[in-house]
């Protein structure tokens, strides 16, 4: 019957679309067809690209590889009991809370911004592109823009020198005491853009009326702000809080090119990738990776139970 | 009256705040855009807050785009951007259509492997897909950024599942009275429907590919396959000494963002604030 169909399709107009033929074939069979079709590609790209990797990764964590090498020593536990006797990665993860630190800076400012630009203001625009336009550039460009902006020369010794504060000037980047204090503020000029557009968002879907009845109400700015905007942006101050936690322990970018994790500079995410690619080590690095990946799964989890709980 | 110096004086906070954010956003790139126009002892010798002698001085852009391998780099982050973009919409898009209009044995199955996805940020777990790109033959070509961009964040699935909830089923079930295959009605109703998912996913995805240094620093080193982020890092090797020469190269990797961006600052805007509330 379908082929009979089929064919007088065919006879009678060979400019037909395919979807006069197509149905046809009963919906059923459709159905498997096209529920293959769609999801075969994209189910192999996430098993082979992202499940299988982690998977995989929890068994290279206990073995002894160099990468190469057909064979993988099983070794057990002792690339974890490395991990943790190793004073090196206390440091590491002590410059994490310089991240977290800076991050958290960052999203009140975001919030600041974000509560000016929302209110009665002139070149409103201008102003949002402006800030948040460093989101939209080349990382890398921006840690060169950095580079040159913390040296000893820099831009930043210029204007203290140009303020009359001389003795402040420093050698940002190397010295070890300022050096993650300079790369925290580079990730908080980076990312703040983006946490104000969020939060602006949010804060524009408000209905103006509640904010008019307000006023009319006698409420002042303050409690405005405490009573309706503060728990209209709660979730998204949030879901913000988990992204700036697990962004503050994988950031890898500005470090690794501004100073390669030297003077004390060191992150988690360069130390892994040395320990992987420098130093050959991809059992180590892959018990370094369970670690990363457990917390910062630990949190997203965390969050996503939290959020649900709450709905 | 002292209403009236409040309001005055909370004005003024604002403006002045924003001011302040605004030069503070502006000055390092700025400095960088005079010293692109120094010449080598002008730079060295000038501070950096000064203007160049003349902004008509284009030598060191001449020389990063000679000496730079920056065409190459362009054009080779053209065409992994295009290919994982169109993948992008094509995947997100039909994945969203199959596990939101259909009901089978193992759709709870897929949706918590996404669900498992999503909580594996793709940069803890490189260490063993580094091996697995060897082991597929694809390291150092332009597959395998490709490869992980469309198969190492599932951020798309979840914009386009999101949206096609949005979309009432009565326009399906309309479609089908006619007569529509589901090919039909995925071609002809409902991924129309999605436009505001693409735009979200392609200006997401467009801006964390281009800025993405971490996949082809890993796994295309090769010069010929240098891309923006590699060949910006490389401009530090070649014009170590010459500052104003690099300057001059960051100058022209930032400025098509910007152009497309004030282009399209809408849909830059609506797709940022689309895409993180999911």
């Amino acid at each position: 019957m379908a082929n009979i169909n089929y064919q007088s399709t065919l006879k009678s107009s060979i400019n037909k679309s395919i979807r006069d033929r197509l149905p046809t074939i009963s919906y059923k069979t459709q159905r498997k067809i096209l529920l293959f079709s769609f999801l075969i590609v994209p189910l192999l790209l996430l098993c082979v690209f992202t499940l299988y990797p982690a998977l995989q990764l929890f068994y290279l964590s206990f073995t002894y590889w160099d990468g190469f090498s057909p064979t993988k020593d099983w070794v057990g536990f002792s690339n974890y009991r490395d991990i943790f006797i190793n004073p090196e990665m206390f440091s590491v993860f002590k410059t994490s809370l310089y991240y977290l630190g800076g991050g958290l800076l960052q999203l009140f400012l975001a919030l600041y911004f974000a509560v000016l630009l929302n209110s009665k203001i002139r070149a409103r625009n201008v102003f949002k592109s402006i800030l948040f336009m460093p989101y939209i550039m080349n990382s890398v460009a921006i840690a060169l823009i950095f580079t040159i902006f913390f040296s000893p020369e820099g831009t930043l010794n210029t204007i203290l020198s140009l303020v009359g504060l001389d003795s402040l000037q420093h050698s940002w980047l190397g010295n070890s005491n300022l050096v993650n204090y300079a790369l925290a503020s580079t990730s908080i000029w980076r990312h703040m853009g983006l946490s104000l557009i969020i939060f602006l968002g949010v804060l524009q879907s408000i209905p103006k009326e509640i904010y008019e009845a307000a006023k009319i109400d006698g409420s002042s700015g303050w409690n405005t702000f405490r009573y309706i905007t503060l728990p209209s942006i709660k979730k998204v101050f949030e879901l913000n809080l988990i992204l700036t936690v697990s962004g503050a322990i994988s950031v890898f970018e500005i470090p690794f090119i501004m100073t390669k994790g030297a003077n004390d500079s060191m992150t988690f995410v360069i130390s892994t990738v040395d320990t992987a690619f420098k130093y050959s080590n991809f059992g180590l690095a892959s018990a370094m990776s369970v670690i990363l990946l457990l917390i910062v799964g630990t949190i997203t989890l965390g969050q996503r139970l939290l959020l649900k709980e709450r709905d | 009256m002292k209403g009236n110096i409040k309001q005055i004086s909370w004005n003024l906070t604002k403006y002045i705040s924003l001011l302040i954010g605004a030069i503070v956003v502006l000055i390092p790139p700025l400095v960088v855009l005079f010293s692109s126009f120094k010449t080598k002892i002008e730079y060295l010798n000038t501070d950096k807050l000064s203007l160049p002698d003349s902004f008509l001085n284009f030598e060191n852009y001449k020389v990063v785009f000679e000496q730079g391998n920056l065409d190459v780099a362009f054009k080779n982050t053209a065409i992994i951007l295009v290919i994982s973009l169109i993948g992008n919409v094509i995947i997100g898009s039909c994945v969203a259509y199959a596990l939101g209009r259909f009901d089978f044995k193992l759709k709870k199955v897929i949706l918590g492997a996404y669900l498992v996805a999503i909580m594996i940020p793709s940069i803890t777990t490189q260490v063993s897909t580094y091996g697995i790109i060897t082991n597929l033959g694809v390291n150092n070509t332009l597959f395998a950024p490709i490869l992980l961009y469309l198969g190492a964040d599932v951020l798309m699935i979840y914009i386009y599942l999101q949206f096609i909830e949005s979309i009432p089923k009565e326009l399906d079930e309309a479609a089908m009275i006619e007569g529509a295959s589901y090919f039909t009605i995925f071609t002809k109703v409902i991924f129309p429907l999605l436009a505001p998912a693409t735009s979200t996913v392609i200006i997401i995805k467009a801006i964390a590919i281009y800025n993405d240094f971490y996949i082809p620093f890993l796994y295309i080193p090769s010069e010929e396959l240098s891309v923006v982020s590699t060949v910006a890092y490389k401009f530090m090797g070649p014009f170590g000494g010459e500052w104003n020469v690099i300057c001059a190269g960051v100058i022209m990797i930032i400025i098509p963002t910007i152009v497309l961006f004030l282009v399209l600052q809408r849909f830059v805007y609506s797709g940022m604030t689309n895409g993180s509330v999911k």
